[in-house]
């Protein structure tokens, strides 16, 4: 079998982050390939039911990133990101989630080759980690060995 | 059914170097959904564009995929050939294969693999996508401007004299703002009461120009094109039709020694008063916070003397409402005092004082008429040392940034000092010489060749008096920190220029973002520098950022310029990318419960409630409604719905979950399990 190559999923803001990770791309920063970007207007938009389906999708670990505190292109929507990401840690860890595979992290417009490293760091660490399992157990549920719905 | 069309760019090289164009062409054609995939070398070209334009009519397309650059690039383009192709513009997605995948990874199978990845997620997206339609919302052809300052009257007149409506409110009695205060303006030394004074008169006179001097703002509703502003005209006392300006009333006040705002408190000034000769408009106001009548009931000298009956003692502030179309914020900037240095005596010594101090000694129409002079006993100082960087660029005072102007115009105070005080000495601390701008390296390099100003590079570490001088001592630090000890006989600091007191509220007011700093923010450091994050209010001068005469004029005419270009419409389209709460048919109505936290978290304040009402009248229940002008589309609501009634156009809940179940299909791995 080949080397485990992490699968992640990036939540990004449209202001900030992408641009950030379209500025990477201008100055021609390599990163490792194993990022999918979904672009939302604000991270404020990203509800945590999104995280939970990137997990239960198979995904090994998930980002979260958008613009710098005060930097929101709408006022307030990272402020509000952060502070429901600071319970949805709580309440993944309460629940024995590996909270080491979600990410929450600023990112500016500015800011490509931050977010060049910031994918290498995760892929690295996640590869560390190795690949999130618990997904294929929730999906069980409901059948039996043969993989039939009981 | 969806019939999706997949148009993947070579873009040249730069996508077709590392991904293999035709096989992320190939395998999108599998895609269920997918009823034609193609690559290009260039599909933003004209044949490109072609391209997509047959195809959707050839192929009877109902949504298309481009994948090339970023959206952020070429979307508008991409849209705009749907939409004439028939399409609604809505239903084309583009898929970031250049700045996300090819530019960024080694070409090989790994990175095609992605690319089609990339493509996947927006296929199924797009397949969720709805037409949307721009919203088109009316425009209130009046501009607010808020600041009387040469930034303000500038944006006020450029408007006005394009034909347009223009509201100014200032707060202070006067227009004209910190540039009226000034003695003469670097690098050319002209008079700067002489170049502002005309100015003001053309705003005062100007027929579409409406001007709320001693006002401020109170509230703001609304949106782009439709603002609705609360103004508080403060209380002048005094009926402004009936006074003639005469200025008897001045003269007869008893109270005369209130320090004087207009010299920056190096004269004073009566309780009522005009802050300075040449103000618009040239009538008094009573200051009633000093006004003997006001304090203690009795007095009215001034009511008795004005032979125009005029003054008004029982006054109220008035709110005037008022509907505004776009708003430019040019309130300018304040100026630390002495005494925010301790090393400097905590403003204890009369004769070490501001830059802006400075400027009303050096100015005619100042306390001295224009003689340099101490403060304290009134004589000629014969040595002066200016310091520059006075908490500006300094952390340990909490303000790191630079304060642009005080360079200039710590070369000018010393050069103006050398031209009324030949014999006098000029010292000037600095850090750095920052002279950037037109003339600007020409001038200082005067002040030091042709009039002898004695610049140290260092810091000022103690001032304190002995025997009648302050003596100064720093060091210099081109002489291997040397230490300097100086007998000056006055010290100017050239203060760290900061935001106005209340500019926090004020943004709060507008809704518009401000920095750490307290000014205010910019949509886009480079590409927006006059629109704020807030659609509609822009930015004019130092309320931003320290910046200097010319640079304040020019941003000023830059906001002027987007006022008048979206006054140019009679109505205006918006991205219909906004939030929508459901609606059912009856008994439900609506999925939502009336929670009203979105309500909470609305930055824009777009959600209000809706009663859903029997036909006789009987309330059945209280719903969220969003305000289409209002919702800017950041989706916060939606995220926090707890019934999920809400979604947001364009990024809905469906069409995102699609997103993610798109990217890594396992199903095969649990059926194995």
């Amino acid at each position: 079998m080949s080397e485990f190559e992490p699968k992640i999923i990036a939540f990004v803001c449209n202001w900030c982050t992408y641009a950030g990770a379209d500025l990477a791309g201008t100055s021609r920063i390599k990163y490792a390939s194993n990022v999918r970007i979904i672009r939302f207007p604000c991270t404020g938009r990203i509800d945590y039911m999104l995280i939970l389906k990137a997990f239960e999708n198979g995904a090994d670990a998930v980002i979260v990133s958008g613009c710098h505190p005060n930097d929101c292109h709408y006022t307030s929507g990272n402020f509000h990101a952060r502070r429901r990401w600071i319970v949805f840690k709580e309440l993944m860890d309460f629940l024995g989630f590996d909270t080491r595979r979600v990410f929450f992290s600023w990112v500016s417009a500015a800011e490509g080759a931050k977010w060049a490293s910031l994918i290498n760091e995760i892929t690295d660490e996640i590869r560390k980690i190795g690949p999130f399992k618990d997904y294929i157990k929730l999906k069980s549920i409901g059948k039996n060995t043969l993989g039939e719905i009981i | 059914m969806a019939r999706i069309g997949v148009f993947i760019c070579h873009c040249g090289e730069n996508i077709g170097a590392t991904v293999d164009c035709e096989k992320v062409a190939e395998i999108a054609s599998h895609y269920p959904g997918v009823v034609y995939s193609i690559d290009y070398k260039y599909m933003c070209s004209d044949p490109g564009q072609n391209l997509i334009k047959e195809a959707i009519k050839e192929k009877n397309l109902t949504s298309v995929i481009v994948g090339a650059c970023s959206p952020r690039m070429h979307e508008p383009t991409f849209r705009r050939v749907c939409s004439e192709s028939g399409l609604n513009p809505f239903l084309c997605e583009m898929s970031n294969l250049r700045e996300h995948c090819s530019w960024v990874h080694f070409k090989d199978d790994v990175t095609t693999e992605k690319a089609a990845e990339l493509v996947r997620i927006l296929v199924e997206k797009v397949k969720r996508n709805k037409p949307l339609y721009p919203i088109k919302v009316p425009v209130t052809k009046t501009a607010l401007v808020l600041g009387g300052g040469i930034a303000g009257i500038q944006a006020a007149l450029d408007i006005a004299n394009s034909g347009l409506k223009v509201i100014m409110v200032e707060k202070n009695p006067s227009i004209g703002g910190h540039m009226a205060q000034l003695s003469e303006t670097f690098p050319t030394l002209d008079c700067s009461q002489c170049i502002l004074t005309p100015r003001m008169v053309e705003v005062a006179q100007h027929p579409n120009i409406t001007l709320y001097t001693y006002a401020e703002l109170e509230a703001v509703d609304g949106f782009i094109g439709n603002f609705k502003v609360k103004i508080r005209k403060k209380a002048k006392s005094i009926d402004e039709n009936a006074c003639t300006g005469c200025g008897i009333c001045s003269e007869k006040c008893p109270i005369k020694k209130i320090p004087d705002e207009f010299n920056a408190g190096l004269g004073l000034r009566p309780a009522i008063y005009v802050p300075f000769p040449q103000a618009v408009p040239n009538k008094p106001v009573i200051d009633r916070t000093r006004c003997t009548y006001f304090l203690k009931g009795k007095c009215q000298f001034c009511v008795k003397s004005c032979p125009a009956n005029a003054i008004n003692l029982e006054q109220e502030d008035e709110i005037i409402s008022v509907d505004v179309g776009a708003i430019v914020v040019a309130t300018g900037f304040d100026i630390k005092g002495t005494d925010f240095f301790p090393e400097y005596g905590y403003g204890a010594y009369k004769d070490i004082i501001t830059g802006l101090q400075f400027e009303r000694l050096a100015s005619a129409s100042g306390p001295t008429l224009g003689e340099i002079r101490r403060p304290s006993d009134g004589k000629v100082p014969e040595k002066i040392v200016f310091i520059a960087c006075a908490g500006s660029r300094d952390p340990a005072k909490g303000i790191d940034y630079c304060s642009k102007i005080c360079c200039m115009y710590t070369a000018k105070h010393a050069m103006l000092y050398k031209h009324k005080v030949h014999n006098g000495e000029a010292y000037i601390f600095y850090m750095d010489i920052r002279a950037g701008g037109k003339m600007y390296e020409e001038f200082v390099r005067r002040a030091i060749e042709e009039d002898e100003v004695n610049y140290i590079r260092g810091r000022v570490s103690k001032i304190y008096e002995k025997n009648g001088k302050l003596i100064v001592k720093g060091v210099d630090t081109l002489l291997n920190s040397y230490p300097v000890e100086i007998e000056a006989d006055m010290v100017v600091l050239a203060t760290a220029i900061v935001a106005n007191s209340d500019s926090e509220q004020l943004a709060q007011k507008l809704h518009i973002s401000y920095d750490s700093y307290n000014f205010f923010s910019e949509a886009h450091p480079k590409l927006k520098p006059v629109e704020t994050n807030t659609a509609g209010i822009m930015l004019a001068g130092a309320c931003q950022a320290p910046k200097d005469i010319p640079e304040s004029v020019a941003q000023a005419s830059g906001a002027a310029a987007k006022v008048v270009a979206l006054f140019s419409n009679d109505e205006l389209t918006r991205e219909p990318i906004i939030a929508q709460v459901n609606r059912t048919a009856p008994p439900i109505y609506s999925t939502c419960v009336g929670c009203f936290l979105c309500q909470s978290v609305c930055p824009y304040l777009a959600i209000e409630r809706e009663e859903i009402r029997t036909r006789d009248g009987k309330l059945i229940k209280t719903v969220a409604k969003i305000n289409p002008g209002l919702c800017q589309g950041c989706g916060t609501c939606v995220a926090l719905c707890r019934s999920k009634s809400i979604d947001l156009q364009g990024y809905t809940n469906q069409q995102i979950f699609a997103e993610i179940m798109a990217i890594y299909n396992r199903r095969e791995e649990y059926v194995r399990v």
